[in-house]
C-alpha cells in the first residue's frame, strides 16, 4: 500500500488528486486505499464532516446509515473508490457548509489517534481534510448543492 | 523552577504501569478480546504504556458492575457521599505532583498548568459538589389543606460518560463529581489519546469508592464508546467533544429515550474596546495577557479565545504588543516548570493544526507570528509542538469559523460596538467570550448581547466551581461546573400525599 505521510510540510498539504474533476470533495490515494480496507471490516461507509471541539473540524467515517442524515445536512458529493461497488457519500451540516462552501476538500489520512466514533481510529490513522480555495470560475460552475 | 524527571526514569515522581486493564467493580479486569493499544506521550512521541482496547463485551461487564453497585450507592446518605468526595479531594491534594506530572506526560501540556490549574481545579470541584449535595434540599408544596406534593431528588441510576483528551483528569472530575454526589454509578470511557493518567488517579483514590460505583472502560470510540452511548442500560449519557459525534450520541440517546448533556466546543471571540488602552497601566498589561490566552493548554480548550476582535483606534499598537506577548510564550520541556506551552496531544491534532495554518495562508490571512511546527530538539524532536501563531484576517475566513484546537489566534478589527457584536455573534458556536473595557456599561451590554454561555469580563480562562459553564447555539446542552449540574444527574420524584380520611365521592 501507499505509505501514509508523516510529513508536516505545509507547502505540500494538498495532495495531487487525479481526476478530482469539478466536485467539491475528493480522496487522496491513501484515503481511497484505507476506505477499501475499512469497507472490508465495517461494510459500506459514509462521511460526515464534524465541527467544534477536540476532534472536530475533521471528517467522521461511519458505517453507512449509522449516522442519520437529516434536513439540516447537505450532500457534498459521492466519492468513487476503485474496488468498491458503492460510492461513499460525504455530508456536512448546512450551517457549517455556509462557511466552507468556497473551499475544495480532499479527504486525506495521517498517522495518529483519532477519536469520536470514526471507524479508522483503531487502525492507528486518522482522516483529515486538506483544503484549497475554489477559483471564481469553479464556484460559478459548481452552483448550489 | 524545577524540572521533573520523565516518567520511566528512576527518580520520577510517578510510575506508570507497563499495561492498564479496565477498572471494573473496583478491580482491574483484562479485556474480553485480549487486545491492547499503545499509548505514546505527546512530549516525545514515544510509547510509555499499553492500554486495554475495550469492546462491547467489556462495556457490558462494566454495566453489570455499575448496576450491582447503583442501588446501595443511591441510598447512601448525602453526608456519606460528600465525605467520600472530600476524601478523594484530600488524597489527590496529597499526591498533587504525582498526578500533575502524570497528566503532563499523558497529554503533553506544561506541568506548570497541571500543577496550578488542572489538578487543583479538580480537587476543588470534588469539594464543591461535596458541599452542594449536602446543602441540596427537596421542595414541598401544600396543594390544599390535606394534600401535600413532596419533591425528592433521586439519582438516575447508571450513567455513561465520555471524556475528552484536552484535560483528561479535570474533565473526568467535572463529570464524575456531580454524578457521584447525586448517587449515580458511572461507566466512564476516557479518550483514546489520553487513556492512562486516569489510572494514576484511580491508584490514588480507587479504594475510597465502593466497588462498581466508578468503572472505567478504555478503548476506541467506535469499539467502546459506541456500545456505551447506545446501551439501553444507561439512564443518561454525558459527552464532551465535537458536533458530529454529539449528534450521533444524541441519535443513540433518542433510541433509548434518555437525556444527554453535550459540550461541543466553540470559536470564542475575545473583544478589546479602544478604552482598554486609555492608560498604560496594570489593567492594560492584564488585557495583553488576555490576548495571549489563546496559548493556554496549547489552544486545546473548547473556550480558547481564538478570535481576537480589536477596535480600530488601538488596533495597530495593541495587536503589535499582543503579538510580542505571544512571542514571549516559552516553549520547551513540558516537565520544566518554566515552560509555558507544551505539546499538542496527538500527531493527528498536530497535522490538523498545520492544515488550518495552510488554509489560513491560502485565504489571504497574514501571519503576524509563528505559523510553523516547532522542533525543540533532542528527545522532544519526536513530539508534537506548534509555534504560537497569530493571523490577521477577516471573520468570514475558515480560520475564524472553525475550532482549530491549537495555539492559533485569528485577529480582526471592528469599528464600533455594533460591529463588534455582529462579528462576535457571527459564528455557529456560543461557548465562551471575552470582553475587555474600562467602561462598565459597555462591558455589561456586550456581555448580555453576546450569544455565549460564558462571557468573561476583564478576565479570561478562569474556571472556578460555582460559575456555570456551558454552551449556547451549537456548543452544547447543559451547564457544568455548577450545582445546577446536579439536576442533570437526578430525576424528580413527586409524592402526592393526601392526609384526608374522606372519599372524593366520585364512585
Amino acid at each position: 500500500m501507499t505509505d501514509i505521510s508523516t510529513s508536516t510540510d505545509v507547502t505540500e498539504q494538498v495532495p495531487d488528486v487525479p481526476d478530482s474533476g469539478t466536485g467539491r470533495v475528493a480522496l487522496s490515494p491513501q484515503a481511497s486505499e484505507l476506505l477499501v480496507r475499512l469497507t472490508d471490516i465495517h461494510g459500506p461507509l459514509m462521511f460526515h464532516q464534524s465541527g467544534g471541539c477536540c476532534d472536530g473540524s475533521a471528517p467522521m467515517c461511519y458505517p453507512d446509515g449509522d449516522f442519520k442524515i437529516g434536513g439540516q445536512d447537505v450532500h457534498l458529493g459521492d466519492l468513487t473508490v476503485a474496488g468498491l461497488e458503492k460510492p461513499i457519500g460525504f455530508y456536512m451540516s448546512a450551517s457549517q457548509f455556509a462557511y466552507w462552501k468556497h473551499t475544495h476538500l480532499t479527504v486525506d489520512v495521517v498517522k495518529g489517534r483519532g477519536s469520536g466514533f470514526s471507524v479508522e481510529a483503531p487502525e492507528g490513522v486518522r482522516f483529515i481534510i486538506r483544503s484549497r480555495l475554489f477559483t471564481d470560475e469553479e464556484m460559478r460552475a459548481l452552483g448550489d448543492v | 523552577m524545577a524540572i521533573y524527571a520523565a516518567p520511566g526514569s528512576a527518580d520520577s515522581v510517578v510510575t506508570f504501569q507497563p499495561r492498564y486493564d479496565h477498572y471494573i467493580g473496583g478491580v482491574y479486569v483484562a479485556p474480553v478480546k485480549g487486545q491492547y493499544f499503545e499509548n505514546p506521550t505527546p512530549q516525545t512521541g514515544q510509547t510509555f504504556t499499553e492500554v486495554a482496547r475495550g469492546t462491547a463485551e467489556d462495556v457490558e461487564k462494566a454495566l453489570d458492575a455499575a448496576h450491582a453497585a447503583a442501588p446501595a450507592w443511591g441510598r447512601t446518605s448525602t453526608t456519606e457521599r460528600a465525605n467520600i468526595l472530600n476524601k478523594m479531594a484530600d488524597r489527590i491534594e496529597a499526591n498533587l505532583e504525582k498526578v500533575a506530572v502524570a497528566e503532563s506526560w499523558e497529554n503533553g501540556k506544561a506541568v506548570r498548568e497541571t500543577l496550578v490549574a488542572d489538578i487543583p481545579l479538580a480537587i476543588d470541584h470534588l469539594r464543591y459538589f461535596a458541599g452542594a449535595i449536602r446543602a441540596q434540599e427537596g421542595h414541598l408544596s401544600q396543594i390544599d389543606e390535606d394534600t401535600v406534593a413532596y419533591h425528592f431528588q433521586e439519582p438516575l441510576g447508571v450513567v455513561g460518560q465520555i471524556i475528552p483528551w484536552n484535560f483528561p483528569i479535570l474533565m473526568a472530575i467535572w463529570k464524575l463529581a456531580p454524578a457521584l454526589a447525586a448517587g449515580n454509578a458511572v461507566v466512564l470511557k476516557p479518550a483514546e489519546q489520553t487513556p492512562a493518567s486516569i489510572h494514576v488517579l484511580i491508584d490514588v483514590i480507587g479504594d475510597l469508592l465502593p466497588p462498581g460505583v466508578l468503572n472505567i472502560v478504555n478503548g476506541f470510540g467506535v469499539e467502546a464508546g459506541k456500545p456505551l452511548a447506545s446501551s439501553p442500560r444507561i439512564r443518561k449519557i454525558a459527552f464532551t467533544g465535537e458536533t458530529t459525534t454529539g449528534r450521533l450520541i444524541s441519535q443513540y440517546a433518542s433510541e433509548n429515550l434518555i437525556p444527554v448533556t453535550l459540550e461541543l466546543g466553540g470559536k470564542s471571540p475575545n473583544i478589546f474596546f479602544d478604552d482598554v488602552a486609555a492608560y498604560q497601566d496594570a489593567f492594560y498589561d492584564k488585557a495583553l495577557e488576555g490576548f495571549a490566552m489563546f496559548a493556554l493548554n496549547q489552544g486545546e480548550v473548547c473556550t480558547c479565545p481564538s478570535r481576537a476582535l480589536v477596535q480600530g483606534g488601538i488596533f495597530d499598537e495593541f495587536v503589535a504588543q499582543g503579538v510580542k506577548r505571544a512571542e514571549q510564550v516559552k516553549m520547551g520541556n513540558p516537565l520544566d516548570t518554566d515552560t509555558m506551552m507544551g505539546a499538542q496531544a496527538s500527531n493527528d491534532q498536530l497535522e490538523k493544526i498545520l492544515s488550518y495554518i495552510d488554509i489560513g495562508r491560502q485565504e489571504g490571512a497574514k501571519v503576524l507570528t509563528g505559523g510553523e511546527r516547532a522542533d525543540l530538539g533532542g528527545d522532544l524532536s519526536g513530539g508534537y509542538y506548534v509555534q504560537p501563531t497569530v493571523f490577521e484576517g477577516d471573520n468570514s475566513m475558515r480560520i475564524f469559523q472553525e475550532e482549530i484546537f491549537g495555539p492559533v489566534l485569528s485577529v480582526t478589527r471592528f469599528s464600533d460596538y455594533a460591529d463588534a457584536m455582529k462579528i462576535a455573534n457571527d459564528t455557529l458556536y456560543g461557548l465562551g467570550a471575552g470582553v475587555w473595557s474600562r467602561d462598565a456599561n459597555t462591558a455589561y451590554r456586550a456581555g448580555r448581547e453576546i450569544q455565549a454561555g460564558r462571557v468573561w469580563v476583564n478576565n479570561y480562562h478562569a474556571y472556578p466551581a460555582h460559575a456555570a459553564f456551558g454552551g449556547y447555539k451549537q456548543s452544547g446542552i447543559g451547564r457544568e461546573n455548577h450545582k445546577m449540574m446536579l439536576d442533570h444527574y437526578q430525576q424528580t420524584k413527586n409524592i402526592l400525599q393526601s392526609y384526608s380520611d374522606d372519599a372524593l365521592g366520585f364512585f
